[in-house]
């Protein structure tokens, strides 16, 4: 599947200032970046997310050094920040997003919308693999889905999960399992740890 | 496959701009509106200069939102192969010629917040195009445009009129230079950059983006390569089953089609990457004019770009 996103690892880049929004197991990616190009520190801005599935490096993160520390407890809880600082940043901003697939997904999106090319942030995959994934019957959001298929959190569809992404939405694509045959849903699998 | 679908026209003006540039005015023989483009695009003007083919690249000026007709300048190239020259002295109005439909291989990214035009000379052209576009959808601009003085800065009186002070002009004879460092430095996040004039000025801004963080997907160049002359060469086609002489100022797509061999094309400058072939052998150098091939396509010799390189030894053999 083509638009199924892949990650690499947060390098160290010249750029004016630096960006990095992280949640979880997301933290250890920061300071393995951090640690290996400390001069970085005096401009860097850290947004850092515990992680839903209880991890949370929030003294770790914070403890690294940089220039600007914020802790948030959810990204909606950080969005209007993120927005505000890409909405103020001059290019040469350098931008990197690690962690949860959802959280990555959702800085690149906020990085389009702020004007920059898709492929204009550095990610690094860490932690859960659990899916941010978008009904496409009633368009409503599912967070961290672990279960393949799962049950629609907004309209109740059982929903199958498929590779297909969605940059614009930072989402996977969830699809009615049992349109045909309601009720004949297949046993659910733990598919995205 | 071979360029793109012809168009017969009229040359309807032809504008002395100052000593160096011509502007040229083709509209539709028959009468009907020229194809929609968007800026930066440009067309390939055929000329028949006695007898000998010539294909050259311009970029399209006019307002993309004029379909009456298609503006081309040409600066005339004294040490060139002869097409602008040609285009000097032998393109009258009351002319009919042939141009291919549009092609852009230089378009602008919508997306962007803001556009940052840098132009070097003639490498002007489609930025006036383009200008026109993003004037008429509200969109952000400025153009930082390099010359060498007020007589050969071609359109800067009109564009000063249209656009204001969004255009910025740089004459090298009053030691003006672009401060590229201060103006990279200062550009809002989700600007995309477009630079077109001289290699080296393509260079210079490129290279000193990629160090100041610029990501590459926001950065966007272009220059028509005109065929280099050189050494007269022999290539084998495999495929054709044929062996085709070069001359030295002819091109290898030029002697492929003097040959009558259907080999693909569209900017004919090195930049678009159609006419890429495979080469199956090769003993000698291959001479890379282009910006198409990777460095290790080049260091392979695994392939070459029929429009600009050139060959230099004993034996080469391409798929064609």
């Amino acid at each position: 599947m083509r638009s199924r996103p892949l990650y690499g690892r947060l390098v160290p880049r010249q750029g004016s200032s630096h960006f990095i929004v992280a949640d979880g197991e997301g933290g250890e990616a920061v300071a393995a970046l951090l640690t290996a190009a400390p001069d970085l520190k005096s401009t860097t801005h850290i947004v850092y997310i515990p992680g839903t599935n209880g991890t949370d490096l929030t003294t770790m993160v914070a403890g690294l050094g940089a220039q600007v520390f914020h802790a948030a407890p959810s990204y909606a809880s950080a969005s209007q920040r993120i927005r505000k600082v890409l909405g103020d940043a001059h290019m040469g901003l350098q931008l990197y997003a690690a962690g949860t697939e959802g959280l990555i997904g959702q800085v690149q999106r906020d990085a389009i919308a702020a004007g920059l090319p898709h492929d204009a942030l550095q990610t690094e995959q860490r932690g859960s693999l659990a899916r941010r994934v978008q009904c496409v019957h009633c368009k409503g959001i599912t967070e961290n889905v672990t279960l393949d298929p799962f049950v629609c959190s907004h309209c109740g569809l059982n929903l199958f999960v498929r590779d297909h992404y969605s940059r614009r939405l930072a989402a996977f694509q969830g699809v009615c399992i049992d349109a045909e045959d309601p009720g004949e849903v297949p046993a659910s699998e733990e598919r995205f740890k | 496959m071979s360029g793109s679908t012809r168009l017969p026209v009229i040359v309807t003006e032809v504008v002395e701009v100052n000593s160096l540039i011509k502007r040229f005015r083709f509209v539709r023989e028959d009468g009907g509106l020229m194809p929609g483009f968007s800026g930066g695009a440009h067309t390939v003007v055929e000329m028949d200069d006695n007898g000998t083919r010539r294909l050259n690249a311009y970029s399209l000026m006019s307002d993309p939102s004029d379909t009456s007709g298609y503006e081309i300048s040409v600066r005339r190239d004294e040490t060139g192969r002869g097409g602008s020259l040609f285009m000097h002295s032998g393109v009258k109005p009351g002319m009919k010629m042939v141009i291919s439909q549009p092609v852009n291989l230089f378009g602008l990214d919508l997306r962007a917040k803001k556009h940052l035009l840098i132009a070097g000379g003639i490498g002007i052209t489609p930025f006036i195009a383009q200008m026109a576009q993003l004037d008429a959808l509200g969109h952000k601009f400025e153009l930082h445009y390099a010359m060498r003085d007020r007589e050969l800065g071609a359109y800067m009186k009109e564009l000063s009129a249209r656009h204001g002070d969004r255009v910025h002009p740089y004459y090298d004879l009053e030691k003006q230079a672009i401060d590229l460092a201060t103006l990279l430095k200062t550009q809002p996040l989700g600007t995309h950059l477009y630079v077109c004039g001289p290699k080296g000025m393509i260079g210079w801004v490129l290279s000193t983006a990629e160090k100041m963080g610029w990501p590459n997907g926001a950065l966007h160049s272009e220059e028509f390569l005109a065929p280099p002359v050189g050494e007269a060469f022999e290539v084998e086609l495999s495929k054709s089953n044929i062996t085709i002489n070069v001359g030295p100022t002819q091109s290898l797509l030029e002697a492929l089609e003097a040959a009558g061999v259907d080999a693909p094309y569209l900017c004919r400058g090195g930049a678009c990457g159609q006419c890429e072939c495979k080469v199956n052998a090769v003993e000698g150098e291959i001479l890379n004019y282009d910006h198409w091939l990777s460095d290790e396509q080049k260091a392979a010799k695994s392939h070459i770009m029929p429009c600009v390189s050139r060959f230099k030894g004993e034996r080469l053999v391409i798929e064609l």
